[in-house]
């Protein structure tokens, strides 16, 4: 083995440190996919009419739907009749306030790191959590009331703010856009609803927070984003899984609706478990994001960090509706034994003088493949649309792989699109010059990589950005050389 | 402080260092010439720990401990510094950074405490001095898009920073303009002490004007063939390598 090989093995064989899952009383749907299902989550969640004949529209498109193959991921097909579509901890009755959550369920957010305490927490991050199905306990809700901010569970949302719910719900995803999308639509449980009037800035980062916990459980949650004109928000998504052997599903859709003037920024750290070292068990994350700049001169920015998930099937999108509005999508994807992403993004130039930036840091370790998957696309009317696309990608070792798959379609001269790619090994040099100034070389490469997603690390708000630096050294651990 | 018995090591089964002697005291300067490929920077791999070459046979200790047995960070933390000659770049990662890690990692293993910001922002400033480097070049990222002559400084300036007992300079006159390899080597210079000792590989009289070597050594495919004082290397200077070579290879064939 090459000394490369020697410390790559080394520094990837880190552990999944949120591999534990815990028992507590479930209120769960037969395993099974069907209308009767449908109907049985609609009900248990005491849902309006409207919703659940849209859920079985939505399965009914989805059923003549065919599972996409086109992305560079191989894995054993999902048998969607063997999985369970609603699962719920359950709760002696609806809590009304944080201090009626049952202690046992915020533990399991203590256990991971994430204090649902208004107190304890830092000021300024609002948290909605949601375990399994549902959402379990909103954070700051008072606060963020006052200034006519909603942040609440999707189901929630549903009750409370139907007329909005259904004004923007599949208004950017459409239920039958894809075939997860659709089986989303279908299924979703739960997630967060976030909406920002007129003229507010959001004084506090808004965060999610997924965990799956029960086995053979798909998570389909459900984010609706929308800021009015001159509003601004930016949102956070964390998540994690138990290790367990049989893989996982995870369909996610979330919409993002920008106004006249507002801007949105979703940042996400990806870190659900990823599979072991032989690449057993893991979760399919399947998800589909995009939003929507649909005012003048709104912006809407995704900021990724993916370090886990055995298979990643993800392209955060913008379409750039109103004129001068601008779309960003920073990502940093690493993938290490034998995990598999396939990731990238879409902007869609519709008004005249939007912009995209697309910066893109493919990390690939152990016998793991990387694959970025992006397309610029410039409607007629779009004059003066610019893109900017940087996708690199960097190799530890020489059993894994790095793909770049841009695609560019121009139907307005008036366009600008540069696109540039690199791709770079880590070098034995780099962290032997580490070395002999004394760094150990589990160190060298966290400084190396970190260097390397600089750009997109640094989009992160603060707090996040030190986590990711952390998930990231840590995903790589035992990898280099 | 160092002591080199009889060094063999090669590269991929190639043999390239071929049975070096040499003993190094606390306060002295050496200086390592010879023609090219003759396995200089060879000689000052093997030392810092690069681990693609494979040392055959013979010893080296250093401050008493059995050098070869320590991994490359712990040969630094000891105090081995190599001021490469060809310097890495290292994206994204700036010099201060970079730095503040390595200053404190071998603090560290030396049971000193960690530097705050504040503090090692002050010892910066205090060795940026000794080699008159830009504070600018320090924000930008490690050697990224750096000059030659840059590079070079940068290495000194890391020198200085991690205060080592052994500093081995390779070709670091290269890509110096004259300015420059004034103020490096003063800064060389000055961070001499009793206590450490420093090695310098050059093949140029000019900068052991500024840096008077107490030893001067020839090396030629992989052994050192002479030894002298000072005056070895403008004999070196003005007759270049080839008397030596010839009284070499002659021997060889005999
Ligand atoms: N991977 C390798 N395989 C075979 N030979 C190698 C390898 N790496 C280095 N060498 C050889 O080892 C010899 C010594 O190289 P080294 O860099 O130590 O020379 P040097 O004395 O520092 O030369 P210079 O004055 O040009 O810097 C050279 O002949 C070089 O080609
Ligand atoms: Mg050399």
């Amino acid at each position: 083995m090459s000394k490369d090989n020697q410390i790559l093995e080394e520094f990837t064989s880190k552990e999944y440190e949120h591999g534990w899952s815990v028992n507590y009383e479930v209120d769960e749907a037969p395993i099974g996919l069907n209308e009767e299902i449908i109907k049985w989550i609609s009900a248990k969640k005491e849902e309006p009419t409207w919703l659940l004949e849209w859920r079985l529209k939505a399965f009914r498109t989805w059923q003549e739907m065919q599972e996409p193959d086109w992305a560079n991921v191989t894995y054993p097909k999902v048998d969607f009749q063997k999985l369970r579509y609603y699962s719920a901890p359950k709760q002696q009755k609806k809590a009304k306030s944080l201090e009626e959550v049952d202690p046992e369920l915020l533990a399991i957010y203590e256990r991971l790191g994430i204090s649902m305490n208004e107190q304890k927490r830092l000021q300024g991050i609002a948290v909605d959590a949601v375990l399994d199905s549902v959402s379990v306990a909103t954070t700051f809700k008072g606060t963020l009331a006052k200034l006519g901010i909603i942040f609440c569970s999707f189901s929630e949302a549903v009750k409370e703010h139907p007329e909005l719910v259904k004004k923007y719900l599949g208004s950017v995803v459409p239920m039958t856009d894809n075939y997860y999308a659709a089986l989303n639509s279908a299924v979703f449980s739960d997630g967060s609803f976030c909406y920002i009037p007129k003229g507010v800035r959001c004084p506090m980062e808004l965060s999610t927070y997924f965990r799956i916990n029960a086995a053979n459980t798909g998570q389909f949650e459900r984010t609706l984003i929308v800021a009015e004109d001159d509003a601004y928000v930016s949102y956070l998504e964390g998540c994690t899984a138990p290790q367990r052997d049989e893989n996982q599903l995870h369909a996610a859709v979330v919409e993002i609706y920008a106004a006249t003037n507002a801007e949105v920024k979703y940042s996400t750290v990806q870190n659900w478990f990823p599979g072991d070292k032989e690449g057993k068990g893991g979760i399919y994350n399947f998800v589909t994001k995009r939003g929507i700049c649909a005012g003048d001169n709104s912006k809407i920015s995704w900021t990724q960090v993916e370090t886990g998930s055995a298979v990643t099937w993800k392209y955060p999108s913008c379409i750039l509706k109103g004129d001068n509005s601008i779309g960003e999508f920073y990502s940093v994807a690493v993938t290490n034994n034998y995990q598999q992403a396939d990731t990238g993004t879409k902007m869609i130039h519709i008004g005249k003088n939007t912009k995209s930036r697309i910066v893109s840091k493919g990390i690939s370790a152990g016998k793991s493949q990387n694959s970025y998957r992006g397309q610029v696309q410039v409607m007629k009317r779009a004059s003066n649309a610019r893109n900017f696309s940087q996708c690199d990608s960097l190799l530890m070792g020489d059993r894994c792989g790095a793909h770049t798959f841009p695609y560019i379609d121009i139907n307005n001269p008036t366009a600008k699109v540069e696109h540039e790619a690199t791709t770079s090994k880590i070098g034995e040099d780099q962290i032997f010059y580490c070395n002999q100034r004394g760094i150990a070389t589990e160190d060298a490469v966290a400084l190396i990589v970190n260097g390397y997603a600089k750009e997109v690390l640094n989009q992160l708000p603060m707090e996040f950005a030190v986590e990711a630096q952390k998930l990231l050294a840590l995903t790589l651990e035992g990898s280099v050389g | 402080m160092l002591s080199i018995k009889n060094l063999h090591a090669s590269i991929e089964g190639t043999p390239i260092l071929r049975g070096i002697n040499l003993e190094v005291k606390a306060g002295e300067v050496h200086a390592i010439m010879g023609p090219n490929g003759s396995g200089k920077s060879t000689l000052a791999s093997v030392l810092a720990g690069r681990e693609e070459y494979e040392v055959t046979e013979g010893e080296v200790t250093f401050k008493g401990k059995d050098l070869l047995d320590l991994a490359p960070e712990d040969r630094a933390r000891e105090g081995v510094f190599l001021a490469f000659q060809y310097p890495v770049e290292i994206p994204g990662v700036s010099s201060t950074n970079f730095l503040r890690t390595a200053v404190n990692q071998v603090r560290e293993y030396r049971g000193l405490e960690a530097l705050d910001a504040v503090k090692f922002l002050s010892l910066m400033k205090e060795k940026m001095k000794l080699v008159e480097i830009d504070q600018k070049l320090l924000s930008r990222a490690l050697n990224e898009g750096f000059s030659g002559g840059e590079k070079k400084r940068n290495e000194i300036f890391q020198m200085a920073m991690l205060e080592p007992s052994l500093s081995i300079l390779d070709e670091t006159d290269s890509g110096l303009d004259i300015d420059a390899l004034r103020i490096v080597s003063n800064g060389v210079n000055q961070l001499k002490s009793a206590d450490n000792a420093t090695i310098v590989v050059t093949h140029y009289q000019r900068l052991l004007d500024y840096i008077v070597p107490d030893y001067v050594h020839v090396l030629y495919k992989g052994r050192i063939v002479k030894s002298g004082t000072k005056e070895l290397a403008l004999e070196l200077e003005e007759k270049g390598y080839d008397w030596i070579k010839e009284e070499v290879d002659s021997a060889a064939t005999v």
